[in-house]
């Protein structure tokens, strides 16, 4: 793969709602600051990458309602549905291919305007599994519980991550829900769907996120603090929940190993330093940590309950307080990514990880995880 | 380094039908995936990727990525999903080629679908629109075509006779073409006396509504040769997606295509495309844009386009001969039109196109329209595009 990089980020605020903003307020905001962020105009975009799911935003191509605020007038664009890491890779595509030497990519959610139950219970199929009521959040409580039968991870491992996440919030100002909480307040919080309890729930958010990407030249030329991109790739796993192992992640596992034989990584778990991966569940944290070789042969759940994966850790696990401290879906890949270059580039302030050479960062479309997709970002070229 | 060449190695379309309660979603989109691996001779373990795309309000269906794997083969694969309305399918093809392009792919499997039975197509269409600003005053398809329609004509004079002749010639050209959904040839007379739907636009000037899906296949340069014996370079693409709002929109041009037409032609040295093009796969969702959408590509002068229509430049056998398909007023599963688009260009670049052939098809230039006034463009070689 050429050499390409992360040349600017910029982000809202994460917060359960925001009234006075519309998409394209929220889509300006952060365009606006990832443009400032690297240190760049509009002129220096050759295309733009907007990504949104019209779901969730109640709208028919509702790329079009953010197109303005992402600047796409006399520029080439197109409109990824899904995950922002899924847009990413798309903009990464078209530098790659020789065509545009910087991509603008945006991902874009208002949780508070949607009805999650509704959206989610419409990935399911229509004749089979709809009917049933399913939706993100009863599928998810259904891994739960095989994934905690099959690995033997308890409730209070599983609450551990919503406490580590919660607190590392507090030092992040873009989180929702920074709270200083510990295992007995997860345990205690309301039973949402067994066994999973309120706050082992990432929260409805509203929020957007812009990355710039660039080719190593147009790097050279305006890129004022890069982070490379060393590795990336994205799996599918089967549809039906029936046809999958809810326990396993092998679309994630395929990913990263992919990422991790394009970075040239092959011990992940000693050579990675931070990582933000989808954590909409506390569970899943675990789930994806071990599918992606973050641990080794040993239970994540065991590790976090010795005490690793916090901000101080040879490995920081979502050091920003990751989804469960606010959790703008679409943007919420795009998010991680952003965390990550703020940590490679050490201006990540109080939960900063020290010395972060290599990070990861993680996204996910569909139901438990269907599609995953991994990336790999480094400090250095 | 030089760009990686890419080209499309083969096709598959479905029967396309007003109704196709034979088969679910995921099964016609498996009918169009089998067509097209048969087509480049390939199986579902040769492909690295695909890019899948629809109007997600149309069917209902959340996350058709992840839903659709069923149809595709898509299991275990890198799978993603592109979306832009009516010019997903186009949008689609576009993504295909960057993503061989980019050199993460050697083979990838594009797929564009749609059930517009099962929707309610404008009623879908409607949320496209600013909830505030435009949804209530203007929202619908046909709505902003008849805007558009009525600007050009009050401009230039232009007729709905004139427009009428550009749909009797789609009409024709669809009874070549056994994918085409709508066989009958209509008369001129036929479109002046079918029911006005949104003035100046008779029903025979518009689209039906259609269930289908197109698939094709794209792949690097080295493989490629290997896999079709007349190959479809992509020389080019470009596009503009401009409207935001109702008031951005220059009513009576496409500025859109204006755009994106230079950019496209400029990159692949086309100087003057009337001459140097030999067949055109135009999005036109009704007729009069086959008058309007030919001076913003710049084959005609401003206000020409009627002109040109009449002269039968544009009809087979003709100078330029344009949706040798029939197009999109005989056949619209709309999240697979514009890809339907890219793969009857790349059918006639291919010399597949049987009885629809423009003999010795060379370039061809394939477009989407949708969003709103939006514009997407592939330009396709025989021989492999020197950059």
């Amino acid at each position: 793969m050429k050499q390409t990089a992360i040349i600017g980020i910029g982000m809202t605020k994460i917060d359960a709602q925001k009234p006075r903003d519309t998409f394209a307020d929220m889509a300006w905001e952060a365009v606006t600051r990832a443009l400032t962020d690297a240190g760049i105009g509009f002129d220096d975009i050759d295309n733009v990458i907007t990504t949104s799911n019209d779901f969730w935003d109640g709208r028919t191509i509702s790329c079009m309602a953010v197109g303005d605020a992402s600047g796409v007038r006399h520029k080439n664009v197109s409109c990824v549905e899904g995950d922002g890491t899924f847009g990413a890779f798309y903009g990464l595509c078209r530098i790659l291919s020789g065509a545009y030497g910087t991509t603008l990519v945006t991902a874009h959610s208002k949780g508070s305007e949607s009805v999650s139950s509704l959206i989610t219970n419409a990935a399911f199929d229509p004749l089979t599994d709809r009917a049933l009521g399913l939706d993100a959040l009863t599928a998810a409580a259904i891994q739960a519980g095989m994934y905690m039968h099959r690995t033997g991870t308890t409730p209070e491992e599983a609450a551990l991550v919503s406490v580590k996440n919660h607190r590392n919030a507090r030092h992040n100002p873009y989180a929702q829900l920074p709270m200083d909480i510990d295992v007995e307040d997860v345990l205690a919080s309301e039973v949402i769907a067994d066994p999973l309890h309120k706050l082992d729930c990432s929260p409805v958010s509203d929020g957007c996120c812009a990355i710039v990407l660039a080719s190593e030249e147009r790097t050279r030329k305006i890129g004022r603090k890069p982070v490379w991109i060393k590795g990336v790739a994205f799996y599918s796993d089967a549809y039906y929940l029936g046809d999958r192992n809810l326990a396993e992640a092998p679309a994630l596992v395929k990913a990263a190993q992919s990422a991790y034989a394009q970075a040239g990584i092959s011990n992940p778990a000693s050579e990675i330093q931070v990582a933000e991966v989808y954590d909409a569940f506390g569970f899943q944290e675990l789930m994806w940590i071990e599918a992606m070789g973050l641990c080794g042969s040993e239970r994540a759940g065991t590790l976090l309950a010795s005490g690793r994966f916090g901000i101080q850790d040879r490995l920081a696990v979502n050091p920003s307080g990751g989804l469960l401290s606010g959790h703008p879906v679409i943007a919420a890949g795009l998010i991680r990514m952003t965390e990550v270059v703020r940590q490679l580039r050490g201006e990540a302030g109080a939960y900063q990880v020290d010395d972060a050479r290599i990070g990861l960062a993680h996204g996910i479309n569909g139901i438990c995880g269907q599609s995953h997709c991994v990336w790999v970002l480094g400090s250095e070229q | 380094m030089g760009k990686r060449r890419v080209a499309i190695v083969g096709t598959g379309q479905t029967l396309h039908r007003s109704h196709r309660p034979d088969v679910n979603g995921q099964e016609l989109i498996h009918e169009a995936v089998r067509l097209a691996l048969a087509d480049a001779g390939l199986t579902i373990a040769d492909i690295d990727a695909i890019v899948i795309g629809n109007m997600d309000h149309f069917e209902g269906i959340n996350a058709v990525d992840c839903w659709s794997v069923d149809g595709t083969g898509g299991t275990m694969k890198p799978v993603i999903k592109l979306t832009t309305g009516g010019t997903t399918g186009s949008t689609l093809a576009i993504g295909g080629v960057h993503l061989v392009a980019s050199g993460m792919f050697d083979r990838v499997l594009i797929v564009g679908w749609e059930k517009n039975s099962e929707s309610d197509t404008t009623g879908a269409i409607t949320t496209a629109f600013d909830p505030v600003w435009d949804r209530l005053v203007f929202a619908g398809a046909i709505s902003g075509l008849a805007a558009e329609a009525q600007a050009y004509m009050a401009r230039y004079g232009a007729t709905d006779r004139d427009a009428a002749r550009v749909a009797v010639r789609d009409r024709r050209h669809a009874c070549n073409n056994p994918h085409a959904q709508l066989h009958k040839p209509i008369t001129i007379e036929d479109v002046l006396a079918s029911p006005m739907l949104a003035d100046p636009i008779h029903l025979l000037d518009v689209c039906p509504r259609t269930d289908g899906a197109c698939a094709v296949i794209m792949a690097c340069e080295g493989v490629a040769e290997r896999l079709a014996p007349v190959p479809d370079w992509i020389w080019a693409t470009a596009n503009r997606h401009t409207y935001t709002y109702l008031g951005d929109v220059n009513w009576g041009e496409l500025d859109s295509m204006s755009e994106a037409a230079q950019e496209l032609f400029a990159k692949a040295d086309i100087r003057e495309p009337r001459k140097q093009i030999d067949v055109i796969e135009l999005y036109q969702p009704y007729s009069f844009a086959g008058i309007i959408w030919i001076e913003d590509m710049g084959l005609v002068e401003r206000g020409k386009g009627a002109e040109y229509i009449w002269s039968g430049a544009t009809d087979m056998g003709g100078e330029l001969p344009i949706n040798p398909s029939g197009g999109v007023i005989a056949c619209n599963p709309i999240g697979a039109t514009g890809l339907i688009r890219c793969a009857e260009a790349a059918l006639q670049i291919m010399g597949k196109a049987e009885a629809r052939q423009v003999p010795d098809a060379k370039v061809a230039v394939s477009t989407g329209f949708g969003g709103c006034m939006w514009t997407d463009m592939l330009l396709h070689g025989r021989n492999k595009p020197d950059f």
